[in-house]
């Protein structure tokens, strides 16, 4: 018998005779590919009034229900009914509808300029508008977000220029961040809106301990965060979570669970056992699980987890349940792994829609001023675009002095990096350029 | 003071003068840390701002970044260099990076404490030296004392400094020099020059080597403990030496180490890290570029092995006295 080294050179042979079933690995696989019809129909969509409204001090133990329903407040005919109805004036609720609209009138844009070879990169947000624009109108303008990379809605709704926000797709001379950074990785100190990183999940213990700063100083700020569900098997997820809730930091966690993380369905990071807005039971954190297509439930559950925070009652995991509906990036073609029309069949339909008739049952809003906005929109995202791109359009090269990549590596730039920039210098001069 | 008093001492004063000072860790509230670093700070300061944390070191920088991005000055430790490894993105990726990639508009000025080096039978997750690691990466600045006086002012520079900064504590020494005779009786930092630190606020530059012992012979550039074993060595073999301690990786002290090559025409390298990948081999790199024709003979390093860091077997792998001096005879030879 030839000799073995260890147990990975057993073979199931050696094992016959044992009368053990073969174990079998589970690996998940959802529920519509390419080709295949979407179908919803056995989709469990709880009443818009059906949730309750706990306190907003009330301890986590007592709120373990919240995080396996849906709060909803906008139900089929967009009445906003029950008790999550945040009952807002009608110029916020048209300031909402506004910055979602414009939100996507400037990925269609974007998305287009990156097709049109202005740009090298983009992601759009379609259908998770409510998601960032509901949550920035609901949080204090000096409330500090740690976002990822799909929340251009905050700066949208913060009123932040759309056009410095391209100047920084374009990499062009007006980019703040200097042609360093990948468009849409934004950073804007003035309207809150930490800078974005292209590694997932950093964000979130950093939105920790600013909050954990913000209480230890007697501040009254508080710090939000976000990021996707297929995020949340990140290690900083675990971290982030734990800190929150030891220290129970003035800070609400957002799970924006929009059921793809790029190919990948919403299984592969744990939603076939349990919700998200579930790990917040484990941690000992307030967990509420939101229709994140209901503008006035994300609105409502943000303004909930923010007087939370600033009572000191600590910090809040939403899980905003929404869907992707356009592809990942535009680097991806979601046609390669999903079905094509799971989008349109959405039971919870679109966040913009859905608020556009509940306005319209109001009698503030109606479908010529909709078109109306539409189009005023759509030409003022032109003309910025058309603004930004006199500052220049990423293939029409460097936009930056060269030399500029070499500052703010650190404070002063230290002699190792003095001597390599004169070395660029030196090797363009002897090359001619 | 010892070392470890020192660092205390170093911390006292920072939160003494900067409300923004706060100091976070495994084990360092109420007990004052496992190796006493952080004792007594926080009856003196509060719990606001000296504070045990959960063990997760990727939480502990995380958290540390978003406090420096609120406006604090952490100084969050890591129990071990052996466990900052789960910290790693959070460093390299986050706090490394946020000043360039926001163009200025958010820092992270903090500086991570934390013991590494061998010696102290600490086996594959209590000795080791990943300076190297950071060294490469851009954004981080890498300090490593060699005495109690360096400690404190080579601290609150750190501390001072808005660039995130590594501030690695060689334990071997924090109660005595080790002059790397494993078999004679430990000394403590008792009477010792280095040993003499004042009480009150005084800085370090970052960047400025020591030079510990001026000499003709060939230069040595080390840093940590392996600064008082290269000394030990350099007495016991009658050797003239020039003894640099780098003390500071990131930035170097460029200047300090081409002056003396220039003047010795040798180069000998010294550090407990494994030699492959090592800060050695950017060092080597750099005399070789600078001092090419003041060389009289090929540059030397000695260092760990490229091996995990062995239990029983320590004192073959720590780079000491004996392998030091080969290395000095063999570049002396011509």
């Amino acid at each position: 018998m030839a000799e073995r080294n260890g147990a990975g050179d057993r073979t199931a042979g050696d094992r016959a005779g044992r009368n053990l079933p073969p174990l079998s690995l589970y690996v998940p696989e959802p529920h519509f590919r390419p080709g295949d019809q979407a179908d919803f129909s056995g989709f469990d969509i709880p009443a818009a009034d059906a949730a309750p409204r706990p306190d907003e001090t009330s301890a986590a133990g007592d709120m373990r229900d919240m995080a396996y329903g849906l709060v909803r407040v906008l139900d089929e005919g967009g009445n906003a009914v029950g008790a999550w109805n945040p009952n807002l004036p009608p110029e916020t609720l048209l300031k909402m509808l506004r910055a979602m609209a414009l939100t996507r009138a400037f990925d269609e844009r974007m998305f287009r300029a990156q097709r049109q070879g202005k740009t090298s990169f983009y992601m759009k947000c379609t259908g998770e508008e409510a998601v960032a624009v509901a949550a920035a109108m609901a949080l204090d303008r000096d409330d500090m977000c740690f976002p990822s990379y799909r929340q251009q809605g905050l700066l949208i709704a913060r009123d932040w220029s759309i056009v410095d926000m391209m100047n920084q797709i374009y990499s062009n001379k007006a980019d703040r961040m200097r042609g360093r950074q990948l468009p849409i990785m934004y950073s804007v100190r003035e309207a809150g809106f930490f800078s974005i990183s292209g590694n997932l999940t950093t964000q979130y213990p950093q939105a920790v301990g600013w909050a954990m700063a913000s209480a230890a100083r007697g501040d009254t700020r508080i710090a939000a965060t976000w990021c996707g569900e297929g995020s949340t098997a990140e290690g900083d997820f675990h971290s982030a979570c734990t800190f929150a809730s030891v220290y129970r930091a003035p800070v609400i966690l957002n799970v924006v669970n929009n059921q793809w993380a790029i190919s990948s369905f919403s299984g592969f990071a744990g939603a076939e056992s349990t919700t998200f807005a579930a790990r917040a039971v484990g941690y000992g954190i307030a967990g509420l699980r939101i229709d994140g297509n209901d503008a006035l439930a994300v609105y409502a559950a943000t303004r909930w987890a923010a007087d939370r925070a600033r009572s000191n009652a600590g910090p809040t995991l939403i899980e905003h349940f929404t869907y992707r509906v356009e592809g990942h990036s535009t680097s991806d073609d979601p046609g390669q792994y999903r079905s094509a029309d799971e989008g349109s069949h959405w039971p919870l339909g679109d966040p913009i829609a859905r608020l556009k008739q509940h306005c319209i049952g109001l009698g503030i809003w109606d479908e010529e001023r909709h078109a109306a906005m539409d189009a005023e929109l759509a030409s003022m995202v032109k003309d910025a675009a058309r603004e930004a791109e006199k500052n220049g359009i990423l293939g029409h090269g460097m936009h930056q002095p060269f030399e500029t990549m070499f500052e703010d590596v650190f404070e002063e730039m230290p002699w190792h990096l003095k001597e390599q920039l004169q070395q660029a210098i030196d090797e363009k001069k002897a090359a001619g350029l | 003071m010892n070392m470890i008093q020192a660092i205390n001492s170093a911390l006292d004063v920072m939160m003494g003068r900067d409300p923004d000072v706060v100091v976070m860790g495994e084990d360092v509230g109420f007990f004052g840390g496992v190796f006493r670093a952080t004792a007594g700070l926080q009856a003196k300061y509060g719990k606001n701002r000296v504070f045990d944390t959960p063990i997760t070191e990727c939480g502990i920088i995380g958290v540390a970044v978003g406090m420096g991005a609120y406006g604090l000055r952490p100084v969050p430790e890591i129990q071990f260099a052996d466990y900052i490894y789960p910290a790693l993105d959070q460093l390299v990726s986050e706090a490394a990076r946020l000043r360039y990639r926001s163009a200025g508009e958010f820092i992270a000025p903090m500086t991570v404490r934390s013991p590494f080096g061998g010696g102290i039978f600490g086996g594959q997750t209590h000795s080791q030296s990943p300076e190297g690691i950071f060294t490469h990466v851009s954004g981080i600045k890498t300090v490593i004392p060699s005495t109690p006086y360096d400690a404190k002012g080579l601290l609150i520079a750190a501390i001072e400094d808005n660039d995130p900064t590594l501030f690695f504590e060689p334990k071997r020494i924090y109660n005595g020099p080790f002059d790397g005779h494993y078999d004679r009786p430990a000394k403590s930092w008792a009477g010792h020059a280095d040993a003499q630190v004042p009480e009150g606020y005084y800085r370090i530059p970052l960047g400025k080597a020591r030079t510990v012992r001026e000499g003709e012979a060939l230069t040595i550039l080390c840093y940590g403990t392996m600064v008082h074993v290269v000394a030990s060595t350099v007495a016991e073999a009658d050797i003239d030496a020039e003894i640099i301690d780098l003390r500071t990786l990131v930035p170097l002290d460029i200047e300090a180490i081409e002056a003396s090559v220039r003047k010795t025409g040798r180069c000998l390298i010294v550090h407990e890290a494994t030699r492959t990948g090592g800060f050695g081999a950017e060092l080597s790199a750099l005399v070789q570029e600078r001092c090419f024709h003041h060389l009289e003979a090929p540059i030397e390093r000695v260092t760990g092995f490229d091996t995990p860091y062995p239990h029983s077997l320590e004192w073959a792998y720590f780079p000491g006295p004996i392998r030091i001096r080969e290395a000095m005879a063999k570049i002396l030879k011509d």
